[in-house]
């Protein structure tokens, strides 16, 4: 086995682990944790695809930010094993169900791998590159991207009008 | 001769002649971590004794002055100290995170020497997204003093770990932009890039007054991203007694010291990376004669002259300003750094487009 390989293996194999272990942990700080290895793992796998720019990115907005919101707020509201409420089995089925479409979308999406790995899109050593990306950005696909900022612009105004409600 | 990277060839060159060439890439890293380790712990020693000079220094006191010449030895015999004592973990804690949070905080600190070139052409890994990666992983560094003031079980230090990622969240805004400044003006992300593009005067000199607002804000940020004082409410001893880690003992509180000083020295070192040109000797313009004499001194001696002095001033602030209430703390980032770091990144932008720096 390669090393590109094993290292591959290795970080499906602790994503996968870590995203188990998210579930399945009573403990709400401990799921958050967990989330942030998996968000690890999956920056792994952008420098395997040498996207190393989305690797970077990835730790700073989901494990820095995000996650660091989510730990904040549970613990603050001093969540853990004994105050989770019991949700009710119908919510539990429904879960179940949600879960299990999501699963049939993903199941669909890769029945095309075998097609698509036949004729692998090569564009060289510099795809992942902030340079290329950045020019991607701002020359096919200007028009999305800016309204991606109108939509956080709209977003940040929305959070302002939420917080000034109180005075 | 007997520079750095010199040494460092030599070195690569005498393993690769005796070994295969994964054995010799396996033996270079294991230098490279002990290299780390020895820093870590030389640099723990050295800033320790020079908090606690600086302070007796400024507050006219004499200091540690017992052990050693001139009390020099004081730190190593609180390092013993330190080693000897039990490290308790109280009852109440949650076992598993109160003991990993100390480790989680050292190897974030590691990871951040990875990319800072020490001499010329002295550097572990230049990565070409260096800055972002620095800024990355520093802002995991919050995540350990959230495990650590949440397992502890204790509610001053809860406080502490919320106060001190309230901070951090903020200020690595601004923080963030004030970097991007030089991001801008040299047009590279790489550390060696950025280096590089000081030859002819840092950056400090040659971006006029947008990038002094830019390193004035940058100093402001880490120190508060550091959670040192005036900024240090995650500890703040009068509320606190000791912020995060009120119920660490022994050398598990010892390695949360030492992360708080090693990252001092890291953040004052991207600091003279980006501003004042890293290992760069000083030079000015077209004056040969002068640059030639700047060049004499060892690069590694510039690098660890900036940083130093950058950390001293750090230090001057600890023990000059009185501490922020968490309030003013927050209302100075979100209604002060902030717009003035977004406008004075516009003003550099317009700068780096008409070529208006030297």
């Amino acid at each position: 086995m390669e090393i590109t390989q094993i290292l591959f293996w290795f970080l499906s194999v602790l994503a996968v682990f870590g995203a188990l272990m998210m579930v399945t942990s009573k403990n709400p700080v401990y799921s958050v944790l967990w989330l942030i290895v998996v968000f690890f793992a999956i920056s792994g796998h952008y420098i395997l695809l040498n996207a190393q720019f989305l690797a970077i990115v990835n730790i700073i907005v989901y494990a820095g930010a995000i996650m660091v919101l989510f730990l904040f707020v549970i613990m603050l509201m001093n969540l853990n094993a004994e105050t989770e409420p019991q949700k009710n089995k119908w919510l539990k089925i429904a879960g179940v169900v949600a879960g299990c479409s999501l699963m049939l979308v993903f199941v669909a999406a890769l029945r095309q791998s075998d097609e698509l790995l036949k004729a692998p899109v090569s564009m060289g050593g510099e795809t992942g590159l902030i340079k290329t990306l950045g020019k991607t950005l701002f020359t096919d696909y200007v028009l999305p991207f800016e309204i991606s900022s109108v939509l956080f612009l709209s977003a940040m105004v929305g959070a302002v009008v939420i917080g000034k409600k109180g005075d | 001769m007997w520079s750095l990277s010199n040494i460092a060839a030599n070195i690569d060159q005498w393993l690769n002649a005796n070994m295969s060439p994964t054995w010799a890439l396996i033996v270079e890293m294991v230098i490279a971590g002990v290299a780390v380790i020895g820093l870590f712990a030389a640099l723990g020693l050295v800033l320790v004794i020079m908090e606690r000079k600086v302070s007796a220094w400024i507050q006219i006191r004499l200091g540690p002055n017992r052990v050693g010449p001139k009390g020099m030895l004081q730190s190593l015999a609180d390092t013993l100290k330190l080693l000897v004592k039990e490290g308790m973990t109280p009852g109440g804690a949650d076992k598993l995170l109160f003991n990993v949070a100390p480790f989680v905080a050292m190897i974030v600190a590691m990871l951040l020497l990875a990319p800072i070139a020490f001499a010329k052409d002295f550097q572990l890994w230049d990565l070409n997204i260096g800055v972002l990666y620095i800024s990355a992983v520093s802002s995991i560094s919050v995540i350990s003093i959230l495990m650590a003031g949440w397992a502890s079980n204790n509610k001053y230090s809860l406080l502490g770990a919320m106060r001190s990622g309230a901070q951090i969240v903020s200020y690595e805004l601004s923080a963030g932009l004030a970097v991007l400044a030089i991001v801008v003006l040299t047009g590279s992300l790489r550390i060696s890039d950025i280096i590089q593009a000081q030859e002819n005067g840092w950056w400090l000199f040659k971006g006029h007054i947008p990038v002094i607002i830019a390193f004035i804000i940058f100093i402001i940020a880490v120190t508060a991203e550091t959670n040192r004082a005036p900024f240090d409410l995650a500890e703040a001893e009068s509320e606190l007694t000791a912020g995060f880690h009120t119920e660490y003992s022994g050398m598990k509180f010892a390695l949360f010291f030492l992360a708080e000083y090693v990252n001092v020295f890291i953040v004052c070192a991207i600091g003279a990376t980006l501003f004042l040109g890293g290992w760069m000797p000083f030079h000015i313009g077209n004056w040969h004669a002068f640059n030639g004499v700047m060049d004499w001194i060892p690069s590694s001696v510039w690098f660890f002259g900036k940083t130093f002095f950058l950390i001293f001033v750090i230090m001057w602030f600890r023990w000059t300003f009185p501490r922020l209430r968490i309030d003013q703390l927050l209302n100075l980032e979100w209604k002060y750094l902030l717009p003035i770091s977004m406008f004075n990144l516009l003003l550099v932008t317009l700068i780096a487009i008409m070529g208006w720096h030297f």
